[in-house]
């Protein structure tokens, strides 16, 4: 894998409590998937750095590898790997998504 | 891109003998997928490595020529 990506990767999902790789950005997804992991944060009133895959093939490619997954989007927590939109639906639904949250001290408005 | 609902549950069916299988095409256009996968070999598995085996069973098809396909898996007792 090219080494910059691996490496820009590394740096943001260290440097960040929460990255979302995604299709489109939070304020026009181009994917439902993405859309849905993004509603979530949002309702959630959670910070996360974003990063749209289609404006940067390397990346799309280079996470794909990274995470062993073959798909997008992928939410990282504090450099952890949760899933993909369907993962995270489950975790946020069961209420594990809020607990993690909660764990790693990462303020998020509860309902 | 679209792909044959049956050629889903084959490919599911090969590589995880004792699924059992629900898949809905969402929209009716052959892109937009729902399955929910059920076997023992998810036990003891982890969400990340269950939705992995499944994506293997998909050999590459899996963010190719298979767009859309929401995946459930649970564990079979």
């Amino acid at each position: 894998m090219n080494q910059n990506i691996n490496n820009f990767i590394k740096n943001e999902i260290g440097n960040n409590n929460i990255c979302l790789f995604m299709k489109g950005t939070p304020d026009a997804p181009q994917c439902g998937f993405s859309m849905a992991i993004c509603n979530m944060l949002k309702i959630l009133e959670v910070n996360f750095k974003s990063f749209n895959v289609l404006e940067n093939e390397e990346l799309r490619q280079g996470i794909k590898e990274f995470s062993d997954w073959p798909t997008i989007p992928q939410l990282y927590l504090k450099g952890e790997f949760l899933g993909g939109c369907d993962i995270v639906k489950e975790m946020y639904e069961s209420g594990e998504l809020q607990k993690k949250l909660s764990e790693n001290s990462i303020n998020y408005i509860k309902k | 891109m679209a792909i044959n609902l049956n050629e889903i549950e084959d490919l599911v069916k090969q590589a995880i003998p004792d699924a059992v299988i629900d898949i809905q095409d969402l929209a009716g256009d052959g892109n937009h997928y729902s399955a929910t996968i059920i076997s023992s070999l998810f036990k003891g598995k982890s969400r990340i490595e269950q939705h992995k085996i499944v994506y293997n069973a998909l050999k590459g098809k899996m963010g190719n020529e298979l767009h859309a396909l929401a995946i459930k898996t649970k564990e079979k007792d």
